[in-house]
């Protein structure tokens, strides 16, 4: 019988399949709780759950924050752009300050890299990790790992494809983790521009061509293109983004007519993935939101509830 | 159907023994043998001349759209049939630049309606050429561009530049570099040396285009994508190219004419048809240039035509614009300094000025007399000794500093895609 055993949560590298399946089936207990009339169980009540967004997120944030309330956890929220990191206060500082307050557990999303590491090692709280800069997103690989159980069965050998700007991707990186860890054939798919230095050294295939990416895929996940790239120098424009890698009915044919197709949100429409697709039948885009409460309920639960009281 | 009868087939690869029956049809070279007969097909006895695969220049400045009073795609075309080219890369500092695959398609139109010989429009690594944003290069490559430069510039952001290199690998293209740093040609308009003290004239320095080759030979190594090299004119460069190759690193190198054939010294009348981009350099320079191409440092020869109205180069040596026209002259010239010479052989020659273009810009069915081979051949009377007069350039402009030399190697008929498109 697995055990969650880790302190913290910061990302998926040493997290065991075992412990990913743990995850899954608690999260499944949960979202049944969550399609009730009266959306709460007492698993942690008494508990404080700090959301320390360093980063402006609304559908992550809101997420942790229903997930924490449905189990009963006391919030509460704290935004940097109103706090006194505008007044120079340090990260590390702050959230002393905020252990300083007995909290339980404190989720944190920085735009840099490690940030969570460093809260972890200076303070003595459950550090849960909302998204460091590019690094990991631990809680949304785990909801995209769910949500392809939830649907396709176990993943052992099934085609995943990652299409977008995987360079600037944690969403990418964590997926990457987990998918590998669960025995799926993972494929990233973009402009050679995006492509992080050494990618195959993490296991997965790496294509510039789509087509070849999307034939037979079991999954297709969208990554956000951010318009800022074409001014950053890595691609040309937007249009030629679209022209080669967009997610279109006509292309998503190649993939198997059972293939999901997945986005991590915000999407935008025509860029990264067409609208018909997006709202299509194969599209789960939605479900994976309904599933990022229960994953991170389960999260909390296992991180937080089964400490004997 | 075209029956040439008493060839004297040269490829890079060598001469075929004895004279040799070429039947083309539908474009391409069906059957090479003795005594080949066939009915109804147009007969043309070469007579023991030369017959070479069609030159393939990888850089000529064809002017359109925008300077059609210098050159226009039928007047370039005329001018590379008579020096025995049937294939030509368009550069695309035109105006408006190659940078869309809209103006792609009409050089590739316009190319058509002329009908003489292959144009391959090259495309603008950046936006206008400006150098600040990539152009849509899988766009490019689909409207049929197989290479991608900013002749004229060099790209001077590295950061740009390895995204360039990166972004063309996956379109399929083959980057170009005009290797100039601006910062160092300053207001140069000769090669620095004794030559430009002497006339008080300012200085481009070697150095100028090392540190570009220098860097995009680190990009190509750390990226392990193809560069390619345009008009190289320094021993410094040859020297980093050579090592380059050494260590395996995949990059390419042309040569001009005029980079082995002139010296600075050219300048000193103040014919500004001795103003070029890189200039005329030193002789131990032109020394280099030629032992590069013999031991293959160089893979080949392009001419960098570019052509200038006798307005634009009536100036003073400072104000007129740097170019000179090299299509009908190219051959004669590789005759005259390099074959003569005892530099290369006839067929190394060849191989310079036909196969090596069409194995960088990965034209298969070219640069090679062969059967199956597209049918783009020059009949060449390789003895042949002629004055360079300027009443006799089909080109539009006259800007050549060799007018007056007399020259080995003329061109009897070019013959591309089956047709005889020169005289």
């Amino acid at each position: 019988m697995t055990e969650w055993t880790q302190k913290h949560l910061l990302d998926l590298d040493d997290v065991s399949r075992d412990e990913i399946e743990l995850v899954i089936e608690t999260a499944r207990s949960f979202k049944e709780v969550s399609a009730r009339e009266v959306k709460k169980v007492p698993a942690l009540r008494g508990k404080t759950v700090a959301l320390l967004f360093f980063e402006p997120s609304t559908r992550t944030r809101v997420s942790f924050e229903l997930a924490a309330k449905r189990l009963s956890a006391d919030t509460l929220s704290i935004a940097a752009s109103a706090s006194s990191v505008t007044k120079g206060e340090s990260v590390l500082d702050t959230a002393l300050n905020i252990e300083a307050m007995n909290v339980d557990a404190m989720v944190v999303r920085h735009q840099a890299s490690g940030v969570p590491q460093i809260l972890a090692q200076g303070t003595k709280t459950v550090i849960i990790n909302a998204g460091d800069g590019c690094r990991a997103h631990p809680t949304q690989a785990l909801l995209d790992v769910f949500t392809m159980v939830d649907k396709l069965g176990p993943l052992d050998g099934k085609k995943v494809v990652i299409v977008g700007d995987i360079l600037h991707s944690r969403v990418a990186r964590s997926n990457i983790s987990a998918l590998l860890t669960m025995g799926a054939h993972v494929v990233v798919c973009g402009p050679s521009t995006l492509m992080p230095c050494g990618v195959e050294g993490l296991g997965v295939e790496v294509t510039t061509r789509i087509d070849r990416a999307l034939d037979g895929a079991d999954v297709v996940m969208a990554l956000r293109m951010q318009k800022e790239r074409q001014n950053e120098l890595f691609l040309p424009s937007i249009t030629e983004y679209i022209r080669e890698f967009c997610i279109t009915s006509e292309r998503l044919k190649k993939a198997r007519p059972t293939a999901l197709v997945m986005h991590p949100g915000p999407t935008n429409r025509g860029v990264e993935i067409a609208a018909d697709v997006a709202d299509g039948a194969q599209s789960v885009i939605l479900e994976q939101v309904t599933n990022g409460i229960a994953v991170r309920m389960a999260v909390l639960y296992l991180l937080l509830g089964r400490k004997t009281e | 159907m075209l029956l040439i009868k008493n060839a004297r087939i040269i490829n890079a690869s060598g001469e075929l023994p004895g004279l040799k029956d070429i039947l083309i049809e539908d474009g391409k070279i069906t059957r090479i043998s003795q005594g080949l007969a066939c009915d109804g097909a147009v007969v043309m006895d070469a007579a023991g001349k030369a017959v070479m695969p069609g030159f393939i220049d990888l850089h000529v400045h064809l002017r359109e759209p925008g300077r059609e009073d210098k050159e226009t795609i039928a007047s370039g075309s005329r001018a590379a049939v008579k020096g025995g080219f049937t294939s030509i890369f368009a550069m695309p500092n035109t105006t408006p630049a190659m940078d869309t695959a809209q103006v792609v398609q009409f050089v590739f139109d316009q190319a058509k309606k002329v009908g003489l010989v292959n144009v391959y429009p090259v495309g603008a690594i950046t936006k206008n050429r400006d150098g600040a944003q990539l152009t849509e290069m899988m766009d490019l490559r689909r409207a049929g561009c197989l290479a991608v430069t900013d002749d004229g510039k060099s790209v001077m952001n590295a950061g740009l530049m390895r995204r360039a290199m990166e972004y063309a690998g996956m379109a399929g293209l083959l980057v170009m570099q005009h290797c100039q740093d601006p910062s160092l040609t300053g207001a140069g308009v000769m090669n620095e040396s004794l030559v430009c003290t002497r006339l008080g004239l300012k200085g481009d320095p070697v150095v100028a285009e090392t540190v570009i080759v220098a860097r995009d030979i680190e990009l190509a190594h750390y990226l392990g994508t193809p560069i390619h090299f345009m008009h190289i004119s320094a021993a410094r460069s040859v020297e980093l190219i050579r090592r380059a190759k050494k260590e395996g690193i995949p990059v390419t190198a042309e040569a001009a004419p005029h980079h082995f054939s002139l010296s600075d010294e050219a300048v000193k009348g103040f014919d500004t048809a001795t103003k070029v981009a890189p200039p005329l350099r030193g002789m131990a320079d032109v020394v280099a240039v030629k032992e590069g191409l013999k031991d293959g440092t160089i893979d080949c020869i392009a001419t960098d035509h570019a052509p200038h109205t006798q307005e634009d180069k009536e100036l003073d040596f400072d104000a007129a614009p740097p170019g000179l026209i090299g299509l009908e002259t190219a051959f004669g010239l590789v005759m005259k300094e390099l074959v003569d010479a005892g530099i290369l052989t006839l067929p190394q020659a060849i191989d310079k000025l036909s196969f090596a273009p069409a194995r960088i810009a990965g034209l298969a069915d070219k640069g090679v007399i062969a059967e199956g081979k597209d049918a783009d051949m020059v009949i060449m009377d390789v003895e042949k000794e002629w004055l360079v007069r300027r009443d006799d350039f089909c080109s539009k402009s006259r800007n050549s500093p060799f007018i007056g030399w007399t020259l080995k190697g003329c061109v009897d008929t070019t013959i591309c895609g089956g047709k005889v498109v020169y005289p």
